[in-house]
């Protein structure tokens, strides 16, 4: 049994089927790219996996905890995967600290002293120890971003979902996420990332997944997928990147 | 004009107008706190509660804020003893008072809500928080903080109207005010020191707000 089972998932907003029959197995440790043009799906289904959207058939299931619409499978599903977002998404009335501890006080019932451990740590491990009591707005984008990761780990899920972590940093902060994330996959962390980064994509990633009209369109390792190319879609994805 | 000011009553009052400004004082700090609760619960009722709630919150805030408070007010004290539910003039003008912020903060609070990024709610969802604890800990506070200035106001409104509970004779300071001139007939004079009480007490009030205010939202978290 794979970590990640994503077995023939539709998704449709209105008439317009955005996923279209996606089946993907993920395992443990593996780092998955998920790649392709705007409006190929790719954001809608890493947001399926984690049930912020909901699915019109198939079905999802991460280490056992499967998705379905009510509160109690939809939290324990949420505890195996932390999900990033491109906009932080951090609680700004929380300092640093505080936005990674709450999750852990509200749906744990942590302690508030071993959350706050709990918390620091996850903060050094990011490399921002020393933004503790920090509020967001006095963080630069890649550092809001490094925060929000620590604030997923510290609910120590099985996976992460990235969702274009770097689409909204300016280019000088993009190095200090991926560099995150990439020790992240170092230590054995499964990762499913929608990304833009491309070489990011081939240096890290165990297999990239090309998406394209709701359908996985192309998948296998980075070498595979990007020195060899085997659909025309494909290609010209990846020409007109550069 | 041959008028001449005759302050010298003051004296001989100042335990009614005391008793009256404590009255009136004890009125708006339980009124806003219980009235803030409600309208916190009818927010998050309204904007984000379960379909069949919505209408019949939304029901009550429209009748409370398309009626007079006085109506209101003469409805639970008098309507209601009526058919059997007595309750004290104090009571009464609390219960007043609180269903009526309840309604007008309800869409202020409302407002608030309403401007939290998607995102805010995703995280908290993605974070494994149930939607109620969602609200509570993470939507409540920045939206509170975003309308703060618009809820603060509604509350001064309140305590300036509160006013007239007299009318029922809940012993205010506006009934302190009318009972005092209804002795001495310095109507002027009466009601000069009840003006300057209410405008003293207004501004108390609002500076009691911004300090609550910076209680409850932590420096530079205005942001989105």
């Amino acid at each position: 049994m794979s970590l990640i089972e994503i077995t023939e998932v539709r998704k449709s907003f209105g008439d317009n089927e955005v996923l279209k029959g996606i089946d993907l197995n993920v395992e443990p440790g593996e780092v998955i790219a998920i790649i392709g043009k705007s409006g190929s799906g790719k954001s809608t289904l890493l947001r399926c996996i984690n049930g912020l959207e909901t699915i019109n058939a198939g079905s999802i299931q991460v280490a056992g905890a499967q998705l379905a619409t009510d509160e109690l499978h939809l939290k324990a599903l949420r505890l195996k995967v932390g999900m990033i977002f491109q906009g932080f998404n951090l609680f700004p009335h929380k300092t640093a600290g505080q936005n990674v501890m709450l999750s852990q006080m509200v749906v744990k019932k942590t302690p508030k002293p071993e959350a706050e451990a709990m918390a620091k740590k996850m903060l050094d491990r990011v490399g921002l120890g020393h933004k503790f009591d920090a509020y967001p707005d006095e963080l630069s984008g890649g550092q809001q971003q490094r925060v929000a990761i620590a604030r997923a780990l510290a609910m120590q899920p099985v996976a992460l979902l990235c969702d274009e972590v770097t689409s909204a940093l300016d280019p000088e902060l993009v190095q200090e996420v991926l560099a995150v994330v990439k020790e992240l996959a170092a230590e054995g962390m499964t990762l499913l990332m929608v990304t833009h980064e491309m070489r990011f994509a081939r240096d890290v990633c165990s297999r990239v997944v090309f998406m394209h009209m709701g359908r996985v369109h192309e998948i296998g390792p980075p070498d595979e997928v990007f020195g060899d190319p085997k659909t025309p879609e494909l290609r010209q994805f990846l020409g007109a990147q550069h | 004009m041959g008028y001449v000011f005759d302050y010298s009553w003051l004296g001989q009052y100042s335990g009614v107008l005391i008793k009256g400004v404590w009255l009136t004082v004890w009125l708006i700090l339980v009124g806003a706190t219980f009235g803030v609760a409600l309208g916190v619960a009818c927010a998050w009722a309204r904007a984000l509660g379960p379909m069949w709630l919505r209408p019949i919150v939304g029901g009550y805030v429209e009748v409370i804020r398309n009626t007079p408070f006085l109506i209101q007010l003469f409805f639970i004290f008098f309507g209601l003893a009526s058919i059997g539910f007595q309750f004290s003039e104090t009571t009464a003008a609390l219960t007043a008072m609180i269903i009526n912020l309840g309604a007008y903060g309800c869409e202020i609070i409302r407002a608030g809500i309403q401007a939290t990024a998607k995102g805010q709610f995703e995280a908290g969802w993605s974070l494994g928080m149930s939607r109620l604890q969602t609200f509570w800990h993470v939507v409540l506070i920045p939206s509170l903080q975003r309308i703060w200035p618009a809820l603060s106001s509604q509350i001064v409104i309140l305590m300036l109207g509160s006013a007239v509970v007299s009318q029922i004779a809940a012993e205010d300071l506006s009934y302190a005010a009318d009972f005092i001139q209804s002795r001495n007939f310095r109507a002027f004079e009466t009601y000069i020191v009840a003006t300057l009480i209410y405008l003293a007490l207004a501004i108390l009030l609002r500076q009691l707000l911004k300090g609550v205010g910076w209680l409850l939202f932590p420096k530079r978290s205005a942001a989105r």
